[in-house]
């Protein structure tokens, strides 16, 4: 008895948690007389991929298709990722493998900034951006994320180069290896799998971000995602079969990310955990 | 140094392994380089600068790039915003809704989190995954689902209530006619859907972190404690809390900061900035700075005044944060 009642629970908290990405998708795939029958259907009765056809070639203005806004968040994300990446694998070795007078109060400037409310950064860096005279172009929001992910990455990337045993390199030393080969060959590929995982956490940041894009890109064929899709549907709610098809084109790349993370994360740190 | 090394036996040398022992290491300072300079230029002089700016009259983009002079009002823009009556509204429904959300989220999350603890291994695993989705799923889509979920016309809510039989609805409701009625258009309402928005986001890293909590704590003390007859919320109260306790304030302290800055899901939901009555502090700020006419320093105040609360909830923060490693 008292287990039914715990698994009803659970069934209850499953569809509410779930029920909004499955009604995105489920929508996306109907045709619009079945989106606005009197009467929802609970699963598509004709299941069609018309509105995906219709906003991947129909040109949004013209000569833009939503292709292309999927090519600037992409561009804008992964060059993010590999700065993003870059340079908080320096970052994060230096805080992981040395002792140094600056660490601690490095550390807690960490913990500090992550807490800025980016959303009150917003006017300074417009103006930064203008006076760099970056203003509508995809490189201002390139800059902008790279300083959002960075703190968090290093934070992050700090627990897998801990995790990978110092006699390894100390070993490596032995044998005559320099600090840069032991840097490429023992601790790189060793701290990969942790990189991975902080890497799609940027990526996530810059994917889905909205306030900055809006403000600081002009040009509509230049908008990245979130923008176009604010400015071309979010004006018009009556179009909810392209809105659900764009917006599951949006959301799955993130979800498969986000769960590839979820596992590497865990075997990351419990791997850390028994070697440690 | 060398003149030294080739005369050992001077009384200075002692000097000299001491040094070696612990030499200046320049390659630390040099990998985090790259690191502060990101910070400091994209994070830290931005800060600065919104302060600088909260002090001038800034209303024309030439002003930012340079061209122009910036007239310098001292704390005018301040008392012009805390003058207006319109900035208590803002700072009423940004502070409700923050502690209306994080009790919710705190509370629902944490339920969730002991579920999961009690389900058998595969309800746990499904429960988990469906739980993941929510937390996955992108603040801006998140929001637009939800927003076609109380569409006027043909959303599932609207039908939900039609649905209803019309004797229930009227009595309860007054109407029983739902189609075309505007579940945004009353501040309370919208509010409402917000919330439910946002704690649908957020409750799964709170259910995820008690999870894992729950998961460190030896249950033979909970076994125990039933055995002697304590019910679940004693069990919850005496036990669990009191374990958890470092975990929970963390996790309160986070969402407050979360939940004060909300942004992207109330710009969907309202469709942009002109919802005045459902402004918070954040949207405020953005509206004051971009809608025109724009005045970015009056902006720039706003934000100042939110980076101010959330500096003290970040030093409570940092405070249980440095205390957890200590005790680790």
């Amino acid at each position: 008895m008292k287990k039914v009642a715990l698994n009803g629970a659970g069934l209850l908290v499953a569809l509410f948690a779930a029920f909004p990405v499955y009604w995105m998708i489920a929508t996306s795939l109907k045709p619009s007389r079945d989106i606005f029958a009197s009467t929802p259907q609970p699963v598509p009765a004709h299941p069609t991929l018309d509105h995906y056809r219709e906003i991947l070639t129909g040109n949004l203005i013209p000569g833009v298709t939503f292709a292309d806004f999927f090519l600037n968040s992409a561009l804008v994300a992964v060059t993010t990722v590999v700065l993003s990446g870059l340079v908080a694998l320096l970052a994060a070795t230096a805080v992981a493998r040395f002792r140094f007078r600056l660490r601690t109060s490095f550390l807690i400037m960490l913990l500090v900034v992550q807490m800025i409310p980016l959303e009150a950064l917003v006017i300074p860096l417009f103006l930064m951006i203008q006076r760099l005279g970056l203003y509508n172009t995809l490189p201002s929001l390139i800059l902008t994320y790279l300083g959002f992910s960075l703190p968090f990455a290093v934070w992050m990337l700090r627990g897998f180069v801990a995790a990978v045993p110092k006699e390894l390199e100390e070993a490596a030393a032995i044998d005559g290896a320099s600090r840069a080969q032991i840097f490429r060959r023992v601790l790189f590929p060793l701290v990969a799998p942790g990189l991975v995982a902080t890497s799609i956490f940027s990526f996530i940041t810059a994917w889905n971000e909205l306030i900055f894009a809006l403000t600081f890109i002009n040009d509509q064929d230049r908008y990245t995602l979130p923008v176009a899709m604010t400015f071309f549907f979010g004006r018009d709610d009556t179009a909810w079969g392209p809105v659900m098809a764009a917006s599951t084109l949006f959301t799955l790349p993130v979800i498969v990310f986000f769960l590839l993370v979820q596992r590497r994360m865990v075997s990351g740190l419990v791997a850390g955990a028994v070697k440690g | 140094m060398t003149t030294l090394t080739e005369a050992p036996e001077t009384p200075a040398a002692r000097e000299i392994p001491v040094r070696r022992r612990r030499p200046v290491d320049r390659l630390p300072y040099l990998l985090l380089l790259p690191c502060l300079v990101v910070i400091g230029v994209l994070l830290l002089w931005p800060l600065g600068q919104v302060v600088v700016m909260s002090f001038h009259q800034l209303n024309n983009v030439r002003q930012l790039r340079g061209d122009r002079e910036w007239p310098w009002v001292g704390l005018g823009n301040y008392t012009q915003i805390l003058g207006d009556p319109f900035f208590l509204t803002v700072l009423r429904n940004t502070v409700l809704f923050a502690v209306a959300n994080v009790v919710l989220t705190m509370i629902l999350g944490t339920l969730v989190g002991l579920l999961l603890n009690r389900l058998g291994r595969k309800m746990a695993t499904f429960v988990a995954s469906c739980v993941m989705l929510a937390w996955a799923t992108p603040a801006l889509t998140g929001t637009i689902v939800w927003k076609w979920i109380f569409d006027d016309t043909s959303g599932l809510v609207t039908w939900l209530f039609n649905a209803l039989p019309d004797g229930v609805s009227e009595t309860l409701f007054g109407r029983s006619d739902w189609t075309g009625y505007g579940w945004f258009n009353s501040p309370l309402l919208f509010f409402s859907i917000l919330t439910l928005v946002v704690v649908w986001h957020s409750f799964p890293f709170i259910a995820v972190s008690v999870l894992a909590g729950l998961k460190s704590v030896p249950s033979e003390l909970h076994e125990a404690a039933r055995v002697d007859g304590a019910g679940p919320w004693r069990v919850f109260w005496r036990i669990t809390f009191p374990l958890l306790r470092p975990v929970f304030g963390i996790l309160i302290v986070l969402s407050t900061i979360w939940d004060f800055k909300v942004f992207t899901q109330q710009f969907v939901l309202a469709g942009g900035t002109q919802d005045r009555p459902t402004f918070m502090l954040s949207i405020y700020s953005y509206a004051e700075a971009f809608s025109p006419p724009p005045k970015y320093g009056l902006g720039a105040a706003i934000a100042v005044i939110l980076t101010l609360i959330l500096l003290v909830v970040t030093g409570v923060y940092v405070r249980m944060v440095l205390k957890q490693e200590d005790e680790s």
